[in-house]
């Protein structure tokens, strides 16, 4: 269905949130847009019990990289290290590249890629809240954790999946 | 169900449904703007809503929350009677939407049984507490009003709600909610403003963080057989509802529902989801080879909810749903409605329908034409977890589905059979997992990404 703007406004179930893309997880488990920035979890490619933080403000662009023991990544120099663009990049497949430029707020031409979003940042680098993003991360794979449920949870009626293609 | 059976609700909607839903949209725009700006034009809207329910009994109550509303600060008790009469309005909407579609389709619906339940006087839990002053905060401010900050703050909360059983289906709703509200921020830039829905959403959470009385469970044997399934998700929940009818020893047959859910994230998605509710085998085999299911002392609510536990349940034989569809359908009795569920978006009647032509206009890319009257199909409520898609219901010549109400009646498809040669597909075929090659293919690959954020949590969550 094709709702008027007048008509969306007068439905009760109605898409709101953009649809995700399904995207391989091993590399960077985690990205989100949340809290006014871009920010996911990124593995480490030696040590299989590392991963690094990564996050990138909106509309400042400043952005940071640090191991989940709050150490400083080595690679993070005045441009994004490997990880936080290894992080736009699939933000883009998860959320579209639109969806990302106009988040962040970045000047980028209208179809490129997650390079052309690394190139358009504008900000530096600049250590961020590491915990906060973490905990996020770690409540994420909570839900993986929580019993199902066999309620007839009434609610649901209105989160019918409007995912056909 | 017969295109006569169809017609008179496509007609005119019952006496009151039109005056009432405008009410309801003018409730909807004040809490829009946020309860903290009254204005003159804006108190004439609260005085319709009171006068709207003048000689019911909410009339005084709200009254008087509004007279608190307008001259002093804003507590959670007159917001939730504010909730109360905007759910009484959207109540008395389901019931005239309801009886028309019962009689239509010539059912007499039972009454709800005259249980009272006590509402729980304990003093509500801290994250119940915080749940209410984030809701008080989104009517004080408007949807304009909120930014991350604001959203934010019910992160704490919903991950405590989510945990306890008993307020895990409030902390469901918010983290739904949430979601939405954080994915549109900033609110004052967006297009369009989903209003209806947004009000609905936070009167269902002030409703349900006000205290919510539960039903208690009775038991039932019999045969269940399945009619078809609706997959119901958000971010951190798939739910699997099965809409079917029970056999019991006598008398006719009697519609009741399954449901089962899981919690995922919003990276797990399409048939993967499925691999969520493998604890659910008896169900899952039922959905996916189309038997029934022997049900022994299964429990159930009095609105027809079963409360599924395999430990009550047998596999049973081959039970073709349109079979039952044809044959049972139209003698079944439909279960009775709690009063808190009563709103449109509720409405889910089971129908089976065939020979009609199907079309298509500006608003409907499908719709069903039955005779002289058209029916839209709603078919952007199809799963990606499922093989049925629209094409295949532009295809079809037969369709279980369930008929809703979202400003005007809807059908949701559940299973079709196809013109050409009969194929039946339904939107529960996959529950054992794809049988297309390529969709095989993308649920091996998704089903990675839950081995993946399994592994990760078992590394991260236990150290
Ligand atoms: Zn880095």
């Amino acid at each position: 269905m094709n709702p008027e703007p007048d008509e969306f406004s007068r439905r009760s179930v109605t898409r709101v949130v953009p649809p995700v893309n399904p995207r391989k997880l091993a590399k960077v488990p985690f990205v989100e847009l949340a809290d006014g920035r871009l920010q996911g979890v990124v593995s480490s490619g030696s040590d299989i019990a590392r991963v690094y933080v990564s996050s990138i403000v909106a509309d400042s662009h400043e952005f940071s990289c640090s191991t989940n023991n709050n150490r400083p990544c080595g690679g993070l120099g005045s441009r994004p290290c490997k990880h936080l663009q290894s992080m736009v990049a699939e933000a883009v497949v998860q959320y579209g590249y639109a969806r990302v430029v106009r988040f962040l707020r970045v000047e980028a031409p209208a179809d490129g890629t997650a390079t052309d979003i690394v190139h358009g940042l504008k900000g530096g680098p600049r250590r961020a809240q590491v915990a906060e993003v973490f905990t996020r991360f770690l409540r994420h794979l909570a839900y993986l954790e929580q019993p199902g449920t066999n309620e007839p949870l009434p609610d649901m009626q209105w989160f019918p999946a409007m995912g056909a293609r | 169900m017969q295109p006569a059976a169809i017609a008179p609700l496509l007609n005119e909607p019952p006496a009151g449904v039109t005056e009432t839903v405008t009410l309801i949209g003018d409730f909807d725009e004040y809490l829009t703007q946020g309860f903290a700006r009254p204005d003159a034009r804006r108190a004439d809207v609260l005085d319709g809503v009171v006068a709207g329910l003048a000689g019911t009994p909410l009339g005084r109550p709200v009254a008087e929350a509004v007279a608190k509303l307008t001259s002093g600060p804003i507590g959670f008790e007159q917001l939730s009677v504010l909730a109360g009469a905007r759910a009484a309005l959207w109540g008395a909407v389901h019931d005239a939407l309801s009886a028309q579609a019962d009689e239509a389709a010539g059912r007499r619906r039972p009454d709800w049984p005259d249980i009272t339940v006590a509402h729980s006087a304990d003093t509500p839990i801290s994250a119940v507490t915080a749940a209410r002053s984030w809701l008080n905060d989104l009517a004080v401010l408007g949807w304009n009003g909120l930014d991350h900050e604001v959203v934010s703050a019910v992160n704490q909360p919903v991950e405590t709600l989510l945990a306890s059983p008993e307020h895990r289906r409030l902390g469901l709703l918010l983290d739904g909610f949430a979601a939405e509200l954080r994915a549109c921020l900033p609110i004052a830039t967006l297009e369009r403003i989903p209003t209806r829905r947004w009000a609905d959403l936070w009167t269902r959470a002030v409703l349900l963080a006000s205290g919510h009385p539960a039903a208690e469970a009775g038991t039932v044997t019999g045969r269940f057989l399945p009619l078809g399934t609706e997959i119901l998700e958000h971010g951190t929940v798939f739910q699997v509802r099965v809409h079917g009818l029970l056999e019991t020893k006598d008398g006719p047959p009697i519609q009741v529902r399954a449901s089962v859910a899981a919690s995922k994230v919003d990276t797990i998605l399409g048939p993967a989801c499925w691999r969520l509710l493998s604890a659910h085998g008896v169900l899952l085999t039922a959905l996916a080879e189309h038997r029934a299911v022997t049900l022994t002392d299964m429990p159930i609510l009095p609105g027809g909810e079963l409360l599924w536990d395999e430990d009550h349940a047998a596999i049973g034989d081959e039970a073709d749903p349109f079979a039952t569809a044809r044959v049972r359908l139209a003698e079944s009795v439909p279960a009775a409605v709690p009063p808190l569920e009563r709103h449109p978006v509720a409405l889910a009647h089971p129908v089976f329908l065939e020979g009609y032509k199907v079309g298509g206009d500006e608003r409907h890319p499908v719709v069903f034409e039955l005779g002289d009257v058209s029916l839209p199909v709603a078919v952007d409520r199809l799963p990606d977890s499922g093989p049925l898609n629209g094409k295949l219901v532009s295809g079809s010549a037969a369709c279980i589905g369930l008929l809703r109400w979202d400003g005007e009646w809807l059908l949701q498809p559940l299973a079709v059979l196809a013109k050409r040669k009969g194929t039946a597909v339904h939107t529960g075929d996959w529950a054992k997992g794809p049988t297309d090659p390529k969709a095989q293919k993308a649920e091996a690959k998704a089903a990675e990404s839950v081995n993946v954020l399994r592994e990760r949590a078992g590394r991260l969550l236990r150290k």
